[in-house]
């Protein structure tokens, strides 16, 4: 492959939009994984649920996708809330959260994938942005909003739990029990609600993250296992519990991929991807941000 | 009086025997794995709908032989790893009298060797060449690819490509790293070698790639004339979405892309499809050459509203009912579900069947390709109705069906 401006330029752009929408799939399991330690496998399941409550939405109420999962947010934040209380009184206060935890989340995982084909079929759906067929043109340089509008957002979405996260004082309690829940809970705070705080907001970001995937491209109810390898590599690169190391991890892997599919040939993108991952946490164990 | 009596009485017993001698019939039990859940879900159900409308039909004519017809299935959940268990068990637990394949190549080729082992005649659903490597006399497959599938899938888009004037000279290939994909591009690169052309880009990519816009930059940057793509249904919408984002320009563009012959990625991609060249298997505009499909689709579509699958089917049905219809004429034909018999026979013999009259090669495919060469065209807005009259699809290939030319370059159908 012949090395051009034009190709190596928009080679930095498909990474870097294809990394924010990495980013949205991947900082709802580094607040739950890494901060909490609650092993949300069932985390892409939220997604691909978030992707059908955007269809149906769009569809049925003509709705933009992703307009609709941002007011829909607090339903999901809702959602998040009784499944950690539900975690948290069945596994985490008995202390079987460790195997018995990711049996509850692996059952999450199976009933929303069952009740998603169960509603909706398991044809591929996808839904009709406004934006959705238009690309921005700037010299050789393309621009496609079906992928720009996503990054946007989602750029967005984890810079606004990354500041809410350092600058408000709950944010901060939240990274207080991410780093020791024990001194936390003897300083008189209630962890449970902290917890259950942070891991609702997680959910949160799985809907919203839903919505970026069907804006991207057809969803199917058993598409989010797809997802589960990428999402954990993404928040190991970039530092677990890290939120900007998330969105760094994300925009690494975007870029790898990009690079590689233009100059090297895609088949070779997630081993280039998970070979930095490997190089990277050979190098820095804790991963790009981690402490 | 007596006589009457005794007449009455001898109709009687009769009646009895006959009943009692028709409620002792077993079912005949056909055994398969179908895609109810994964990638594939889709094609599945909508398989499964067809079998289903064949198996009431026949219980309705009293069943084959007398004996009524149940299926046993499982759902393989589009995964190949799940079928040997199934069929093991549909053949040693459920001890089924005859067992048919689920939807397409990925789970056809993991069932082969278990056939094998039992020696049973295995009827298979849109498996792509499966059987060029186990040469099992006792498969057949319903997709019409024909003797040479490699070759016959390909060769409606080859052919096209070099009636063009003045002709391609290179060619882009790329396709997924799955099974049918890995086929189709082998056959693809045969028709290369036959053809002359030169390979100017030749990638896989893994299945759950998300964005398609450096692959099909990276294909622009080589400048082919022609471009094959061998993909299922998700990729397939990623690389039709990135070639319009990018503009791809080239004379032709498409091939092997499974998707779009969906309803679900017709009235999503819409005018997105317009100047790409394609396989169908029917559409409505050689409705006229295949009279018994339409009647067919409307009792499919009824079922399919209800059930949230393909509300069109015109890809993939219309041939599980056909490869039943198969099966069915055989069972007649030969008294009984002795394998080898069936096997004999349907090698020897014609099918007269919805998707139209079928003979088998050696090998169990189609003795002639028949897979449609396909170019959509006048596609507006994203309404599933225009998709069921004809004016969309202009049909290439072979050329007894053929309704029109190609029009080409590819970009200039977009503007």
């Amino acid at each position: 492959m012949e090395l051009s401006t034009a190709l190596v330029l928009n080679a930095v752009i498909a990474g870097l939009l294809l990394g924010g929408f990495y980013a949205a799939v991947s900082v709802g399991v580094s607040i739950s994984f890494g901060m909490l330690d609650v092993v949300n496998i069932a985390h892409p399941a939220f997604i691909i649920l978030g992707s059908y409550i955007a269809y149906i939405a769009n569809e049925r109420l003509g709705v933009d996708p992703i307009l609709a999962s941002v007011l829909l947010s607090p339903l999901f934040f809702a959602l998040g809330a009784v499944i950690y209380r539900v975690y948290y009184l069945c596994f985490e206060r008995r202390g079987q959260e460790s195997l018995r935890g990711l049996a509850f989340f692996f059952g999450i995982l199976f009933i929303t994938e069952v009740a998603l084909v169960l509603v909706f079929g398991v044809d591929y759906r996808m839904v009709r942005a406004a934006y959705s067929d238009t690309t921005w043109r700037l010299g050789f340089l393309d621009f496609p909003l079906r992928l720009v509008v996503p990054f946007v957002v989602s750029v967005a979405m984890v810079l606004a739990v990354e500041a809410f996260l350092a600058r408000t004082f709950f944010g901060r309690a939240v990274l207080a029990v991410a780093q020791d829940a024990l001194a936390l809970r003897l300083m008189g705070v209630n962890t449970l609600r902290v917890k259950e705080f942070a891991f609702a907001l997680s959910i949160a970001t799985a809907g919203v993250a839903g919505a970026i995937l069907i804006v991207i491209q057809p969803v199917q109810p058993a598409m989010g296992r797809e997802y589960i390898g990428l999402v954990f590599a993404v928040c190991v690169l970039g530092g677990l519990g890290s939120v900007r190391g998330a969105l760094a991890g994300a925009f690494v892997l975007g870029l790898a991929e990009s690079f590689t599919s233009t100059f090297a040939g895609p088949s070779w993108a997630p081993a280039v991807s998970f070979g930095l991952l490997l190089a990277t946490l050979a190098l820095r164990p804790a991963g790009l941000f981690g402490r | 009086m007596q006589r009457l009596v005794t007449w009455f009485a001898g109709a009687l017993a009769a009646l009895i025997l006959a009943c009692a001698a028709h409620a002792q019939q077993p079912p005949l039990r056909i055994g398969f794995g179908m895609s109810l859940t994964g990638p594939l879900a889709g094609n599945g159900k909508a398989a499964l709908i067809a079998m289903d409308i064949w198996k009431d039909d026949v219980n309705a004519k009293g069943g084959i032989l007398g004996r009524k017809v149940e299926f046993v299935y499982y759902d393989d959940q589009t995964s190949p790893s799940t079928v040997p268990s199934i069929y093991s068990k549909l053949l040693d637990v459920d001890k089924v009298d005859l067992v048919v394949s689920g939807y397409g190549t990925n789970v056809i080729a993991p069932a082969m060797p278990i056939m094998m082992q039992r020696n049973m005649c295995f009827m298979g659903l849109f498996g792509l060449n499966v059987n060029s490597k186990f040469n099992y006399e006792r498969y057949f497959q319903i997709m019409p690819s024909g003797p040479d599938p490699a070759i016959g899938w390909t060769q409606g888009y080859f052919d096209t490509a070099m009636g063009l004037n003045p002709k391609p000279k290179t060619i882009a290939l790329v396709g997924a790293d799955a099974e049918y994909p890995a086929l189709a591009l082998a056959g693809a690169r045969e028709q290369v070698k036959k053809t002359g052309l030169q390979v100017v880009y030749d990638k896989t990519y893994p299945p759950n790639t998300v964005d398609y816009a450096p692959i099909v930059r990276a294909i622009q940057a080589t400048n082919p004339d022609l471009v094959y793509v061998a993909s299922y249904p998700p990729d397939s919408a990623g690389i039709i979405r990135a070639a319009n984002e990018i503009g791809l320009k080239a004379q032709m563009f498409g091939g092997g892309m499974v998707g779009p012959q969906f309803a679900s990625l017709k009235s999503q991609l819409g005018p997105l499809l317009n100047g790409i060249v394609n396989y169908e298997s029917y559409a409505p505009d050689v409705a006229s050459k295949f009279p018994s499909i339409e009647p067919f689709l409307e009792k499919y579509q009824e079922r399919a509203k209800k059930e949230g699958v393909d509300p069109l089917g015109f890809y993939l049905p219309p041939f599980a009912y056909a490869m039943m219809q198969v099966l069915e004429q055989a069972i007649k034909a030969t008294g009984g579900v002795d394998q080898q018999k069936l096997a004999d026979y349907i090698h020897r013999s014609d099918f007269i069947t919805y998707v139209g009259r079928v003979r088998f090669g050696k090998n169990g495919e189609w003795a002639h390709p028949r897979m449609l060469a396909v170019q959509y065209h006048g596609i507006t807005g994203n309404e599933l109705d225009q998709w069921r009259k004809p004016g969309h699809v202009t049909v290439l290939a072979p050329a007894e069906y053929r309704t029109g030319a190609v029009a080409v370059p590819f970009q200039d159908n977009r503007k």
